[in-house]
């Protein structure tokens, strides 16, 4: 039994946005695998919740008008791993939210609530700020995008305005044109674990796959949100496919992320760990890319 | 709270149901307290040890962080569904009984489930796919071992491939 | 042997693959039980001035709350072991129902009785807790500081719960010899806990004038006499009924939330109460396994021969007694059993701290003890530039070696014929070879480990087992003991013992009842020291003996043929001689119980008292990958090798070495209780941040045994169920210790640990931290 005060359930878009209007105190919900942990923690306990879980017209993925890859906001994550598109244009992403807790979890876990958490372990989160995602939202005004590095305020808080839920994320053509990636868990064991580090790669090659046309990078726990590391993508942008390059790389990312230091883990070993993340990602989405060392 | 009780129509076990739950029961609280399912077990409640575990139209979920009102609609299976007519275990269950793969039983249905819904997939995993695909469940007795032989042997068997005792 | 020895298939898969088998939870009719919830401290120690429940009361649902103020004034202890009328041998009685004096961040002051679990919740939320701040002290040898808060300041006067010593020889005299070398270390190990799947849970109600208790423990007999204590009532008016369990690992070889169900059922007038433990609690609130720190000095020839040795232990007790010092003492006590030395001087703590209580579990001791002894001589080897293999085949318990205080020997030469096996497996002498000069990001290694346990607790405790047979019309019978079901498969074990002494054709036609009750149950003591599969053979041997005459003499009334030269077997009643069948068993038993002349109802009842113990032992090997730049272990091989004995069901033995491997690589890789040093509230009570290995976290796991039958015991076993936990630790530390060069002292090897380590010796070098 939940401690909840009231639950409102909408099973379209409109009635979300209706409800949200209505109970603007109210907590939406979405597969609930973090709003009911933290309802029977005591943390959210007495509050009333809105339930999207059943607006179904919010599953799915497909490019869109403008060739986009649309994914719809409650898409779980098995379904985002499974999917052709994903896995044909940014099989990083359906990697990297294969590695979420465990089975059961990404078959309740969505893409939308991963997000709207604003909590910087995400899995999906590092990869969707490394492939500049763009983030739907609609509300009793229309539909609202914004980059995701915007979408992120503070730890634990997202640009979601009044009566406004999440519909989609979208990933632009320019984004994954060409491009790949490599997605690296840090976590302190190997399945049912949240990330100590987590750390997303992806490179566009020249056409003689000889030098970085385009380095990026996105931290998961580096920084109270996800963070991306533009000091590192600079050292790699243009530079030719090397270890040197690698190196240099991995090395300038301590310019960027600021670890904490948590009983979880220290700032010393986050910091170590990712720099070597770094290197380990980028060589792997070189080699992804068609690049060799 | 207005409306605490709602209705709740659905299919468990292959059978149409329809339930006034509490809305803030979850999944797990509606099946063992309506419906008496005991495999449906508590471990955690914040969905960390599956053993709770259930099909819900062909997927596995953690019953314990589902909303029992979200199962309107849905297609329902937990461990209690798998007896043949004549009270006869299914291969799977059979096999966790050859290859002492059951203990103190505890996390034992909600493995099974979980075991369902790979080998219903019909495709043949590797070793380290099948740890995967097992990974949401905690065991404390059996170091997973018997339990990943039990579901690899069924694979074997329901897609016809000659079982050795190196595989 | 016709059921003994095989493999047969559990006797309660069935209803447990079916989900069928009932757990206390099934049983509970939750619809009229009133829901427990207790409040908890939120300091580490002092205590309890006042508490407000005036909002609490107000909350739609609440029933009821009492407190600290209100519980009898009476101590008493937990701790399941079977009960002493000496008072010298009793546990310390420490603590109460609900708890003024406040022992560690979380302690038990008050219980709301509510008529659901929310509401239970959110009075418990609301309850307002004045306290009296003490300081705390979160460390056993801290907590050893004159100056440190004393604990249990009503019963003692520092925080040493007990100190125990072993002399052998002259240590101070030894040392003296001259070109000895000293190897000087300490070891520390961390705070787990059990992780069984099943929360700890109860519910209690009054039938008949008394309290009855279904609970989820191993020790139904004993947590009777401890709820009876902790009442101040009879211990008659308290029964306890034991369902099957999902896993206990010893910590539910303890009194736990017993005596408060019991005792806030007959403040409710004998209304159905229930407390359902939640995961949280249970890491907190339960027991957990005790850290236990050890400095080791090891004065050695060159050669390696062991001269003369220092022990200090220092153990973790937490706030509470519970199984107290007889956890760190049953390491101190194997200290110089398990790698003998003529010169000995060792000395045990137990020590009070304000942490969660520690208690028994699976290895009692003897992970933290074996894991502290085994690196020890791995370390010797390697300062002295020796094999440590070779090593340690010289210095452990040889064949011959003779307990003069358990009364037990080391009959076969076991260690050897296990490192044997555990060494040929891993491919063990040509890899630790190969791997010792590694460079590179990626290293292997590989490691041996080694334990020793003994079987059961005499004679430092009672053993004794009880057991009753009943011969149904069909031939078949029920058996029931006193020692419990808890996941490891005993009752099976019971079976095949049963079927063979009486002579039953299967193991099937023994219905074991596999539910304990003390109204109905015959005494036993349960579940723990790896005692059962030994203690119950010989009161199973000794009731089947009775039950047997029984049958036999009424076989000679049926046959007319003299006793002497019948015999109960598969079933039947034959004659010894040309092995011809009389009568069927189950002709013999319809006819005992339904013949006008001769009725009789075939039953035995009787309890042995077992004098005796016995050594097991065994080895784990282990190859691991190091990967030195993100400071993590994989085990990619591993096997535990064990002697335990004749294997009663080889299947059921297997499946209880994995458990225990898993255990053992948690325990040595990813599980710590984390402390807030500010507040001393565990930070990671939950199965995310507890790392627990999942599926993904192990390879597969080689199970073997060596076969020595062990003299003192009928079926000639002795202890496995909690051995295979207590070896795997070491072979994974020395495993790494090969792979990199670097020793891990202190457990886990978790990722921040090797970070440390690797940057002490120099294997990564963070130029950004230099400034440090």
């Amino acid at each position: 039994m939940y401690d909840m005060k009231e639950l409102y359930e909408a099973f379209s878009v409109e009635e979300a946005v209706k409800l949200r209007v209505e109970h603007p105190e109210a907590q939406v919900i979405a597969g609930g695998s973090d709003v009911l942990v933290q309802m029977r923690e005591g943390k959210r306990a007495g509050k009333e919740l809105i339930s999207i879980y059943l607006v179904d017209e919010l599953r799915g993925i497909r490019i869109d008008e403008e060739e986009n890859i649309r994914i719809g906001s409650l898409t779980s994550f098995s379904h985002i791993t499974k999917d052709p598109i994903i896995q044909k244009y940014i099989n990083v992403l359906g990697e990297a939210v294969d590695q979420v807790g465990g089975p059961q979890i990404r078959n309740i876990g969505t893409i939308g609530g991963n997000t709207c958490n604003g909590v910087t372990s995400a899995d999906s989160s590092s990869t969707l700020h490394a492939w500049e995602a763009v983030v739907e939202l609609t509300g009793p005004e229309g539909v609202r995008r914004l980059p995701i590095k915007d979408f992120y305020i503070k730890a634990g808080t997202v640009d979601i305005r009044e009566g406004e839920i999440q519909t989609a994320i979208l990933i632009p053509k320019a984004s994954y044109e060409n491009t790949y990636g490599y997605y690296w868990k840090y976590a302190m064991r190997n399945a049912m674990d949240i990330a100590t580090t987590g750390c997303s790669v992806n490179v566009r090659l020249s056409p003689d796959k000889k030098t970085i046309e385009r380095a990026r990078i996105a931290y998961g726990v580096a920084a109270p949100v996800p963070v991306r590391a533009p000091h590192a993508e600079a050292v790699a942008n243009g530079a030719p496919v090397s270890e040197e390059t690698v190196g240099k790389f991995a090395l300038a990312v301590l310019e960027d992320i600021n670890p904490r230091d948590s009983w979880r883990a220290g700032k010393a070993f986050r910091q170590h760990i990712s720099v070597e993340m770094a290197r380990r990602c980028l060589r792997a989405s070189i080699l992804r890319a068609g690049g060799a060392f | 709270m207005k409306d605490q009780y709602r209705l709740v129509e659905f299919n468990l076990n292959g059978k149409d149901v329809s339930c006034m739950v509490d809305c803030r029961a979850s999944l797990t609280d509606m099946l063992r307290n309506d419906y008496r399912l005991t495999s449906v077990k508590k471990g955690c409640e914040v969905g960390e040890c599956g053993a709770c575990n259930v099909l819900i139209d062909g997927e596995c979920f953690n019953s314990c962080i589902y909303l029992a009102v979200w199962a309107r609609g849905k297609k329902i299976r937990t461990l209690e569904s798998l007896l043949g007519p004549n009270g006869e275990l299914s291969d799977i269950q059979q096999a966790f009984v050859d290859e002492t793969a059951v203990q103190c039983g505890f996390c034992t249905p909600g493995f099974v489930m979980t075991a369902v819904e790979i080998l219903e997939s019909g495709k043949v995993y590797t070793d380290d796919e099948l740890r995967k695909l097992l990974s949401g469940h905690l065991c404390r007795c059996t170091g997973y071992e018997n339990i990943l032989r039990a579901v690899k042997k069924t694979m074997y068997k329901r897609n016809g491939l000659e079982w050795k005792e190196d595989n | 042997m016709q059921n003994v020895g095989k493999s047969v298939t559990r006797v309660d898969a069935y209803d447990k693959i079916t989900g069928r088998a009932k757990y206390t939870d099934d049983l509970c009719d939750n619809r009229s039980a009133l829901v427990l919830r207790i409040v908890r401290s939120t300091i580490a120690h002092g205590y309890v001035k006042s508490i407000d429940a005036s909002e609490a009361e107000k909350v739609p649902g609440f029933v009821k709350i009492f407190t600290c103020f209100d519980v009898p004034e009476i101590d008493f202890a937990t701790a399941g072991h079977p009960y002493s009328p000496d008072p010298s041998h009793q546990d310390t009685a420490d603590r109460r129902i609900l708890n003024r004096h406040v022992r560690y961040y979380g302690d038990d002051i008050a219980v709301i009785v509510a008529e659901n679990e929310i509401a239970a919740a959110q009075a418990a939320r609301k309850v307002k807790v004045e306290y009296e701040e003490l300081p705390f002290v979160l460390d056993a040898q801290e907590a050893m500081k004159p100056d440190a808060p004393v604990i249990h300041c009503e019963l003692f006067q520092s925080n040493v719960l007990k100190h125990t010593d072993v002399r052998i020889g002259n240590y101070a005299e030894a040392i003296k010899e001259p070109g000895l070398i000293c190897v000087d270390k300490w070891y520390d190990t961390q705070t787990v806990q059990h992780c069984h799947i099943e929360n700890f849970i109860c519910y209690a109600y009054e039938e008949a004038g008394k309290v009855v208790v279904v609970s989820s423990t191993q020790i139904p007999h004993i947590v009777r006499r401890i709820t009876g204590q902790a009442l101040g009532e009879p211990w008659g008016n308290i029964r306890i009924i034991k369902p099957y369990i999902g896993g206990g690992f010893g910590n539910k070889q303890d009194a736990l939330y017993e005596p408060l169900t019991a005792w806030v059922c007959r403040k409710m007038g004998g209304r159905l109460v229930k407390i359902d433990v939640s995961r949280e609690e249970t890491f907190v609130n339960n027991r957990v396994r005790h850290a236990i720190r050890y400095h080791i000095i090891s004065w050695v020839k060159p050669d390696g021969t062991f001269v003369a040795r220092k022990l200090e232990c220092f153990s973790d007790q937490g706030g509470y007694a519970s199984h107290g010092h007889s956890i760190v003492a049953k390491g101190l006590g194997a200290f110089a059993k398990m790698f003998p030395c003529p010169n000995v001087e060792a000395d045990a703590y137990t020590v009070y701290t304000n942490k969660p209580v520690g208690g028994a579990m699976r290895g009692y001791g003897m992970p933290q003890a074996s894991f502290a002894f085994d690196c020890a001589t791995e370390d010797i080897a390697t300062a002295l530039g020796i094999d440590s293999l070779e090593l340690r085949r010289r210095t452990l318990m040889p064949k011959g070696f003779k307990d003069g205080f358990f009364k037990t020997e080391q009959y076969y030469d076991s260690y050897n014929q296990c490192l044997d096996r555990a060494t040929a497996y891993i491919d063990y002498e040509k890899k630790h070879k190969e791997y010792a000069h590694q460079t590179g990001d990626i290293r292997k290694g590989v490691g041996v480990g080694t334990f020793w346990y003994n079987t059961g607790v005499w004679p430092i405790s009672l053993e004794c087992s009880s057991c009753r047979m009943v011969l149904n019309q069909d031939g078949t019978i029920q058996v029931q003991v006193g020692e419990t079901e808890i996941g490891q498969g005993a009752d099976t074990a019971y079976s095949q013992m049963a079927a063979d002494v009486v002579g039953l054709k299967d193991y099937r036609d023994v219905h074991i009842v596999s539910n304990q009750d003390t109204d109905i149950t015959p005494f036993g003591l349960g579940a723990y020291a790896s005692r059962q599969t030994y203690m119950v053979g010989f009161s199973v041997t000794q009731t089947g003996k009775l039950l047997k005459k029984k049958i036999l003499d009424y076989a000679h009334e049926m046959t007319r043929m003299p006793v002497d030269i019948l015999d109960v077997v598969d079933s039947n009643i034959v004659r010894k001689g040309d092995g011809r069948v009389l009568v069927s068993l189950a002709q013999l038993a319809t006819t005992a119980f339904y013949d006008t002349v001769h009725c009789d109802h075939l039953t035995a009842e009787s309890t042995y008292q077992i004098k005796s113990n016995a050594y097991s032992f065994g080895c784990c090997a282990a190859e691991v990958e190091v990967d030195i730049p993100l400071c993590r272990v994989q085990v990619k091989k591993i096997i535990n090798v064990h002697d335990c004995g004749n294997l009663i069901n080889p299947a059921l033995a297997e499946a209880q070495v994995h458990g225990g491997q898993s255990m053992g690589i948690g325990y040595a890789l990813s599980e710590r209780l984390i402390f807030d040093p500010k507040t001393g509230r565990v930070l990671n009570n939950n199965l995310l941040d507890y790392k627990l290995s999942t599926a993904m976290d192990h390879p597969h796991l080689e199970a073997q045994f060596v076969e020595n039958p062990e003299p003192t015991n009928p079926f000639g076993t002795k202890s496995l169920g909690e051995p295979p936990a207590c070896t795997v630790a070491q072979a994974i530390r020395n495993a790494v210790l090969n792979a990199t060069g670097v020793a891990v002292n202190d457990l886990p090897l978790h990722p921040q640990n090797l970070y440390k380590r690797f940057c002490e010796e120099g294997l990564i070098k963070d130029p950004w931290q230099k400034e440090e």
